[in-house]
């Protein structure tokens, strides 16, 4: 809390903040089970920054759990482990690729592994039993997004109905559940891409350096710009050249594309969040482009 | 510095609300390119003439496909001194359960009509529920005035019967003006097609309406939420409650009393992660020591001594009954969220039903069904900290779960406490 008291007015951080916050604590007193859904991209790693206050001066008092694609960034897994680590917090990780090599999913024939996370995520819930889960999604991302509550309740199958939701009013939120259902949890709603650049800023947060404009070796598909990494090859006619480009979401490397900028400071990035004219998800998100309710269908199949 | 303004829209499908806000949005240029292109696309491929802005708010698939809002959705936009978060609401069916969802956190309530029809039923019912969840701000926008040839004579009407009928509500503040969103006329900017208004656009009255003082800071209310006990060496004595402010003003050395035991301390330390804070106030989200040991816990409330609220069992309140699958009825249990508070609670009576268009009150009612209001009387299991609802919206409302099916079923306002 920054602002000056004198005025009794809070600022647009300060009340996200405070929103969040209780949030967070109102799921720990209620929730015996909650895990945090971390990725180690900018959203949740704010997200932890939260929980960290929220709890202060005790420790986070739940386990964070990374579903792994195997489709990583060295940068963000690095900034992941540190951060756990400082933070003395529980990791589990869900790995996509061993539940590939088992036989459980398929790797589809294009080698993008974002629907096959679902099962491999509601798997891991259900085998440590976790009933809240906490997420980063926010409402300004997406048509679904903007329609789904703070509490979202799943049914023992993950999914969500969108015409069967809980009713949220004040700041008073229903967590009640059978056996096998669960609750998922959006502290992050109310912000925007704007909001969380100006927190990562007044909170001197770090980030995983790809946040920030960089050389890379990168090629044009479909026009937008991928990296050539190890499970993102360019095909046959795709040139491949160096560009100065910074991602503005980070999730399966071979699914995340860069956007050309200069911007290598935090107040730069601002300043390019408040004037780009494409949402960050239709820049730089392979996935979501597929069918105009791709968020719709795969939050019914139990995503985030 | 940059605050929030939260409001709820209401209307039909046919008043232009969903234009209305894809013209805010466009105009302050929160769409994306992405975003109009997709809506162009959707445009184009259904065979329409134009782009339909209003496209830009619809959500779901289902939705598109049946052309109807199911549920509250939630847009943002900003300016470079506000930022502000919409809860539009949809207009049929389900409307007073959505809309007193968007209604109970909303500082303004926006009412759209259609300056061709004038005032209708649900206008009425609009501004009532705003009242009835006591939203500070009420806007009613006389849509579609560039289909009335921006005649002041339509307009004047409008304005004055709605006047009329608002004086007997309780809205604190209300604003009327004349606008076109599908033409942009006083929407972000006045328009010189209607000379004769002298009122601020939409957007600048969004803007410049001041909300900071509609919060309470004069009854300090602070329900614990978590207690913070670190298990660790360093913090080995460490007794700290977490919780939301949700009144009044917290400050270090204030004499405390905590609800409902009635001991008494002092404040030592109100305390955030970034250290101590001077003040506490609404809705700060901060951590609360006090000097004595003394025992508290979530569900408690923290207030003055020489101001609480009525620690009462017996609950009078309005409630909207917000469950298709069963009605409400006298005699049945339900869950009560309050504060941080979960009890028990029985219906003890249902003293009227509450007809949303005529305010006629229907004393022989036995049940509420969905999307119908009435005035009842609760009995709880243990006793809740409660206040006037229009003295304290956060400490006067309250949630009713049904404990079978764990659905919420009904928002309820205290109308008073013994």
């Amino acid at each position: 809390m920054n602002s000056p008291a004198h005025d009794y007015q809070l600022s647009q951080l300060d009340l996200l903040e405070a929103e969040a916050i209780f949030i967070m604590r109102e799921v720990v007193a209620e929730f015996e089970r909650p895990v945090l859904l971390f990725s180690g991209g900018k959203d949740s790693i704010v997200m932890l920054k939260l929980a960290e206050k929220a709890f202060y001066p005790a420790r986070i008092p739940f386990a964070v759990m990374h579903v792994d694609t195997g489709h990583n960034f060295d940068e963000v897994l690095a900034l992941r482990d540190e951060r756990v680590a400082e933070l003395k917090v529980q990791l589990i990780v869900a790995s996509v690729q061993e539940a590939i090599d088992s036989g459980q999913v398929v790797e589809p024939p294009d080698g993008t592994r974002n629907r096959i996370q679902t099962p491999v995520l509601l798997d891991a819930l259900e085998k440590h039993r976790f009933t809240a889960i906490f997420g980063g999604a926010r409402r300004d991302e997406d048509k679904a997004r903007a329609k789904e509550r703070i509490f979202s309740f799943r049914d023992e199958f993950g999914q969500w109905d969108p015409k069967n939701q809980r009713p949220e009013l004040w700041n008073l939120y229903n967590g009640r559940i059978h056996t096998g259902e669960s609750i998922r949890v959006f502290p992050l709603s109310n912000w925007t891409e704007l909001d969380i650049w100006h927190y990562i800023k007044r909170e001197e947060i770090e980030l995983p350096s790809i946040y920030y404009a960089h050389e890379r070796e990168v090629f044009d598909r479909d026009g937008m710009l991928f990296a050539v990494h190890e499970k993102k090859q360019p095909k046959p006619g795709e040139e491949v050249f160096t560009e100065m480009v910074r991602y503005r979401t980070v999730g399966d490397a071979s699914l995340t594309a860069a956007v050309r900028s200069e911007a290598d400071t935090v107040d730069l990035v601002i300043d390019e969040v408040a004037s780009t004219r494409v949402t960050e998800r239709g820049a730089t998100r392979g996935d979501d482009k597929f069918s105009e309710a791709a968020m719709e269908d795969r939050k019914r199949e139990g995503y985030f | 510095m940059m605050d929030i303004l939260r409001f709820a829209t209401a209307g039909s499908v046919d008043d232009g609300k969903s234009t209305l806000i894809g013209r805010l949005l466009y105009d302050t240029k929160t769409v994306f390119q992405d975003q109009i292109d997709a809506v162009e696309k959707v445009s184009h491929d259904r065979g329409d003439d134009y782009v339909d802005l209003a496209l830009l708010t619809d959500g779901l698939r289902a939705e598109r496909e049946q052309g109807i809002t199911i549920d509250v959705a939630y847009r943002y936009f900003a300016t470079p001194n506000r930022k502000f978060i919409i809860a539009d609401t949809p207009g049929h069916i389900q409307y007073t359960r959505n809309m007193v969802t968007g209604a109970s956190t909303a500082d303004l309530a926006l009412v759209l009509v259609d300056a061709r029809k004038g005032l209708v039923e649900q206008s009425r019912r609009h501004a009532f529920l705003a009242s009835l969840l006591q939203v500070p701000h009420l806007v009613l926008v006389v849509n579609k005035m560039d289909l009335v040839d921006y005649s002041q004579e339509v307009y004047e009407n409008i304005r004055e019967e709605f006047t009329q009928f608002a004086a007997k509500l309780r809205v604190p503040d209300l604003t009327v003006m004349p606008v076109s969103a599908l033409k942009g006329d006083n929407v972000v900017t006045r328009s010189a097609n209607m000379p004769w208004y002298e009122g601020p656009s939409l957007l600048h009255h969004l803007e410049n309406v001041h909300v900071a003082s509609d919060r309470n800071l004069i009854d300090v209310r602070f329900p614990v939420q978590y207690v913070i006990r670190p298990q660790s060496d360093e913090w080995h004595d460490y007794r700290g409650y977490a919780g939301q402010v949700l009144g009044g003003i917290l400050k270090k050395g204030d004499e405390v009393i905590v609800l409902p035991s009635g001991y008494t301390s002092k404040i030592l330390s109100v305390e955030t992660a970034d250290g101590e804070v001077d003040e506490a106030y609404a809705p700060m989200s901060v951590t609360v020591r006090l000097e004595d040991e003394i025992d508290v816990s979530r569900g408690d409330m923290i207030c003055r001594p020489n101001n609480q609220p009525t620690v009462a069992q017996d609950i009078d309140a309005m409630i909207c009954w917000m469950d298709e699958s069963a009605p409400m009825r006298v005699g049945a249990k339900y869950s009560i969220k309050h504060t941080t508070r979960t009890a028990r609670t029985i219906v003890k009576g249902l003293q009227y039903r509450l007809d949303v268009n005529t305010l006629h009150r229907d004393e022989e009612a036995n049940e509420l069904t969905l999307n119908e209001i009435g005035r009842v009387r609760l009995r709880t299991t243990v006793p809740l900290m409660a206040d006037d609802y229009s003295r304290n919206r956060n400490t006067g409302g309250f949630v009713l779960v049904d404990e079978g099916t764990n659905r919420t079923v009904a928002a309820g306002m205290i109308t008073e406490a013994s």
